[in-house]
């Protein structure tokens, strides 16, 4: 069973329907005992990072978020959400890894980043088995994640970011699998069956 | 590299996919969900769907529309049409669109705009601005190009982008329709003037024409009938503009 957190910030019906796609048992849901009777956590994010952490604050979920051992993939805003802090809204996150979320800014660069992107491999992740260098994935943000050493995926927009991430059993992608048609489908499936 | 972004746009009615010329004399192109699956197969980026109908069941068809596209496309969609409050976008959002595109309620209610940004982000919002050109400025014009909004083009793209739309989708109403290209002086003021991406619309009718507005400085460029008839394929599009040195996602 996999929990896929509700907590208004999310484009949770394209998740669910990977997730239809791939027979896997799901709940949609926002209370900690639910959650806390599935395998792994799935936080998917679209929205604004200080009223999301808000939401996740109203809801109790801080603590239990940062202290799970289960499996966990932050999508997009879900993966901003694994650091220290992010410039948007000026806020904490879940301070589980010491970073902080910058804003692109460029002159000559369009924001949003938005649309498809490829990505290049850094280091090794569960997550990324079957992805290949180049494969184009649906990226669509104003903030990023610096490259670090949990980075295990970098995209270039005249510099390079994270566009994924580990740290244990902390998974994240900046892109959106459930919008990058069957490359995308793969790290969905990846998560599932082999982090 | 980031890639430039082909995007086949479905104005719908009911569920089905109608196209007109010039705003006018709609023809029928097919199923809306049949068409979603067949573009998404062959190399479509993302897809636009317009809502043109007008009747009081529209709001409840469109939420079905969105549903059942979302169930079989795995690439982004926008949906545009009538959509006038943060609880209509918040519905179709939830319902699985990526973004929600606003015109004519846009104009009437900039604070709209704003509000929606706040709530969903800037990459959820997308402007959609018709104009025609009168005289020497591009007008903006609303409810399906039948009103003159009394607004310089370039002047409210900018305030767009102030308000927090995060994409804008420029459609020529003097080119619309026509095949005889985007509107390439157009595109190339607006791009000197705004800092998020621009959608071409309007006048595509070959080749080039995608190429043309790329170079311009289009980020996506958007086209219709083109597609819906199969008078270009999307993936002989994306190998010419490969080899014309154009990042796109093959």
């Amino acid at each position: 069973m996999i929990a896929l957190i509700d907590y208004g910030a999310g484009n949770t019906a394209s998740v669910s329907n990977v997730l239809k796609d791939l027979n896997v048992e799901f709940i949609l849901t926002n209370e900690k005992k639910e959650i806390d009777r599935s395998e792994k956590i799935i936080l998917p994010g679209v929205g604004e990072a200080s009223s999301a952490m808000l939401r996740l604050k109203e809801l109790e979920l801080i603590e239990y978020l940062k202290n799970t051992t289960k499996p966990f993939l932050g999508i997009c805003l879900g993966m901003q959400l694994l650091c220290e802090s992010t410039e948007e809204g000026n806020t904490d996150c879940l301070k589980l890894l010491p970073i902080t979320v910058k804003k692109i800014t460029s002159k000559n660069l369009k924001i949003p980043h938005m649309g498809w992107n490829s990505i290049k491999k850094i280091n090794d992740s569960k997550l990324l088995i079957d992805v290949d260098d180049n494969q184009y994935f649906y990226f669509a943000h104003s903030f990023f994640v610096p490259q670090s050493k949990f980075t295990t995926s970098v995209c270039n927009y005249e510099f390079n970011f994270s566009a994924s991430i580990q740290l244990n059993n902390f998974f994240g992608v900046q892109f959106h699998p459930e919008k990058s048609s069957m490359q995308g489908v793969t790290i969905i499936k990846n998560f599932i069956e082999k982090c | 590299m980031l890639a430039k972004r082909i995007i086949p746009c479905l104005d719908v009615k009911g569920g089905r996919v109608v196209k007109g010329t010039n705003f006018l004399n709609l023809r029928d192109a097919g199923s809306a969900v049949e068409l979603a699956q067949r573009y998404s197969d062959e190399g479509a980026d993302e897809l636009v769907f317009l809502d043109i109908s007008a009747s009081e069941e529209k709001r409840k068809t469109l939420l079905e529309l969105v549903k059942s596209v979302a169930s079989v496309l795995r690439i982004p969609f926008t949906v545009g049409g009538g959509i006038t409050s943060v609880d209509d976008i918040f519905e179709l959002l939830n319902s699985g669109a990526d973004k929600i595109s606003l015109n004519t309620s846009a104009v009437e209610n900039p604070q709209l705009i704003y509000e929606a940004a706040k709530r969903f982000g800037s990459q959820a919002i997308v402007a959609a601005v018709d104009v025609k050109k009168v005289d020497s400025s591009y007008n903006v014009f609303i409810k399906g190009g039948k009103e003159a909004a009394h607004l310089d083009g370039l002047m409210w793209c900018k305030h767009v982008v102030e308000l927090g739309a995060g994409e804008i989708l420029l459609t020529s109403m003097d080119k619309d329709g026509t095949k005889t290209g985007y509107d390439i002086p157009l595109l190339s003021e607006l791009n000197k003037v705004i800092t998020i991406p621009i959608i071409a619309s309007g006048g595509a009718g070959e080749l080039f024409h995608f190429y043309e507005a790329f170079s311009a400085g289009a980020d996506a460029c958007l086209a219709a009938s083109l597609f819906h008839y199969r008078e270009l394929e999307i993936i002989n599009l994306k190998k010419y503009l490969h080899e014309k040195g154009v990042p796109v996602r093959i």
